[in-house]
């Protein structure tokens, strides 16, 4: 490894000159660490399509995806063979710049929030020291992509599921942001790493149990899944905002969803869960990615166990829970941790 | 030098894009571009490390304020050819802020020069000393602008609020769900061929 960091050296610094090199470098192993992020994740996001599929058919009873592949192992590739082959097709009267830079627009986001997410001390590809705003804002940005190819697709279908849509996000957006606020009070930092640091002794889930509920189930909304999927209600609205996207385009919402589901169980995970520490001082031994990674795995679960478990909320109940219950909820949640803060003389 | 081509690229796509605001025909594509002009002062903003104030542009801005535009925008069906027409008996108005702009502009920087404060001030955490600023040192005022936005807020909800007594049909969560079958269904016996 030492040997080939030192070939690598020497041959860019007689290719480019000490002046252009270390820059190159800095830019060829930034591009090196994405790719490593980058991997994974999308990876992750096939085989939670298949896990979806599989978990949900066990759940009723029925086998799943099994003829690709052993147990169905190779489905996700067929799925995306499926999508890159299938013709794109652009609705008549849709304005085309606005209409193929949606789906990227969902994407990015989700992909974008990936950078700060620490996978142990030391893994992290960003440590900005304002983490969670960095996630909180781009998670904001979400909302474009679905407002976008909701007016550009030239359906009255696509146009009121992206309204619905982004009314559901930006008011479960709000309640998201309250239920961080104790956290950030709690650790007295931004930093996702020292909010993980500040749970050695007690997890925040502790302490800020109904923050956790309300984080769990605003993120359930903010990522348009069961039982909150009214933007994609089928049976009123065809697809939602992606009714006229096909192949691949409609592929990259897809993309986008899973991706945000598994980050936003990881964040969880991270803020109230523990993060990397192990449950137990004695289960030290274990590596903390591995304990990040089950916990996130559980959370990913039950994302899966309620879309199989609930039925579809009805709007105006949607509405009333994050604006009438959880933001009150989570309000008072705040000052109730001030004052423990206070009388705790911990400020 | 690297920071100089990071500047001057995101400096360029910001000056556009608010070209693109007002030159677009589609008033949608107008809101399209004041949101990347939005996105790439933030991104200037975490060139000068003040990340804070970024992540805050972009949220507040971008999160909230350009979404109700777009909202707006998409909803209402607006003629662009009738827009452009009011938009030009406005032009000695707009061309007045954009003046009293300039000079205050002018004013401000040539006044920073001369104390020698310029460029990047790179401090520890600049969120800390920005919480601490604004909640010692500028409490009273900070305290006065929640409030104009505490009557801005009670004022919309004011301006929205119609009282729909008349054929008004509201649902009432807790007794939709405290319903049993027994208190709404009927079971009718009816002779055929009588009806109801």
């Amino acid at each position: 490894m030492n040997e080939l960091h030192q070939f690598i050296q020497s041959h860019g610094l007689a290719l480019l000159g000490p002046q252009w090199w270390p820059m190159a470098w800095t830019l060829l192993w930034t591009l090196i660490k994405i790719i490593l992020l980058i991997t994974p994740v999308m990876i992750c996001v096939s085989y939670y399509t298949l896990a979806e599929r599989k978990i949900i058919g066990a759940m009723q009873v029925r086998i799943g995806p099994n003829r690709a592949g052993f147990f169905g192992v190779l489905q996700p590739f067929a799925d995306a063979i499926k999508l890159f082959c299938k013709e794109t097709i652009i609705p008549q009267g849709s304005k085309k710049a606005v209409f193929f830079l949606a789906p990227s627009l969902t994407l990015v986001p989700a992909l974008l929030m990936w950078a700060v997410v620490p996978f142990s001390p030391e893994l992290i590809l960003a440590d900005v020291n304002v983490g969670i705003l960095y996630v909180l804002s781009i998670s904001s940005l979400g909302v474009y992509g679905v407002l976008m190819s909701g007016w550009s697709s030239n359906s009255r279908y696509a146009f009121l599921g992206s309204m619905r849509s982004a009314g559901q996000m930006i008011s479960y957006e709000v309640a998201m942001g309250f239920t961080i606020i104790p956290v950030v009070m709690l650790s007295g930092s931004l930093s996702l790493k020292d909010i993980v640091a500040s749970q050695q002794g007690v997890w925040n889930v502790i302490p800020l149990l109904p923050m956790f509920v309300i984080y769990f189930i605003s993120v359930v909304a903010e990522t348009n899944r069961s039982p909150f999927d009214l933007p994609e209600a089928e049976a009123e609205l065809v697809a939602g905002y992606f009714t006229d996207y096909s192949a691949m385009s409609f592929g990259l919402f897809f993309l986008g969803e899973y991706a945000n589901m598994i980050l936003v169980s990881f964040l969880g995970s991270l803020m109230f869960l523990g993060g990397w520490l192990p449950p137990l001082g004695f289960l030290g031994f274990i590596p903390g990615i591995i304990w990040l990674s089950l916990k996130a795995g559980f959370l990913m679960f039950v994302f899966l166990w309620i879309r199989a478990t609930f039925p579809r909320y009805r709007y105006d109940q949607l509405m009333r829970l994050g604006w009438k219950v959880f933001l009150p909820i989570s309000l008072s949640w705040i000052f109730l941790t001030g004052l423990g803060l206070h009388l705790f003389g911990k400020v | 030098m690297v920071v100089d081509i990071i500047f001057y690229a995101f400096a360029a796509v910001t000056a556009l894009s608010a070209v693109g605001v007002v030159s677009s025909r589609n008033q949608v594509h107008s809101v399209l571009f004041l949101i990347l002009t939005f996105f790439s002062t933030a991104a200037l903003f975490v060139l000068l490390e003040a990340e804070f104030l970024a992540a805050l542009l972009v949220m507040v801005y971008m999160g909230a304020v350009a979404v109700l535009f777009l909202f707006v925008v998409m909803m209402l069906d607006m003629d662009a050819t009738d827009l452009r027409q009011q938009a030009m008996n406005h032009l000695p108005t707009g061309i007045l802020v954009g003046v009293v702009i300039l000079v205050e502009l002018v004013v401000v920087l040539s006044h920073a020069h001369s104390h020698g404060e310029h460029g990047a001030v790179a401090t520890v955490s600049n969120t800390r000393a920005i919480g601490q600023t604004l909640y010692t040192q500028y409490l009273y005022p900070f305290e006065l602008a929640s409030l104009v936005l505490l009557v801005a807020l009670v004022g919309a909800v004011v301006l929205t609020l119609r009282s729909r007594s008349k054929g008004a049909k509201r649902q009432n969560i807790g007794q939709q769900v405290a319903r049993v079958s027994a208190e709404t269904v009927q079971l009718v016996q009816r002779k055929s061929g009588e009806g109801a």
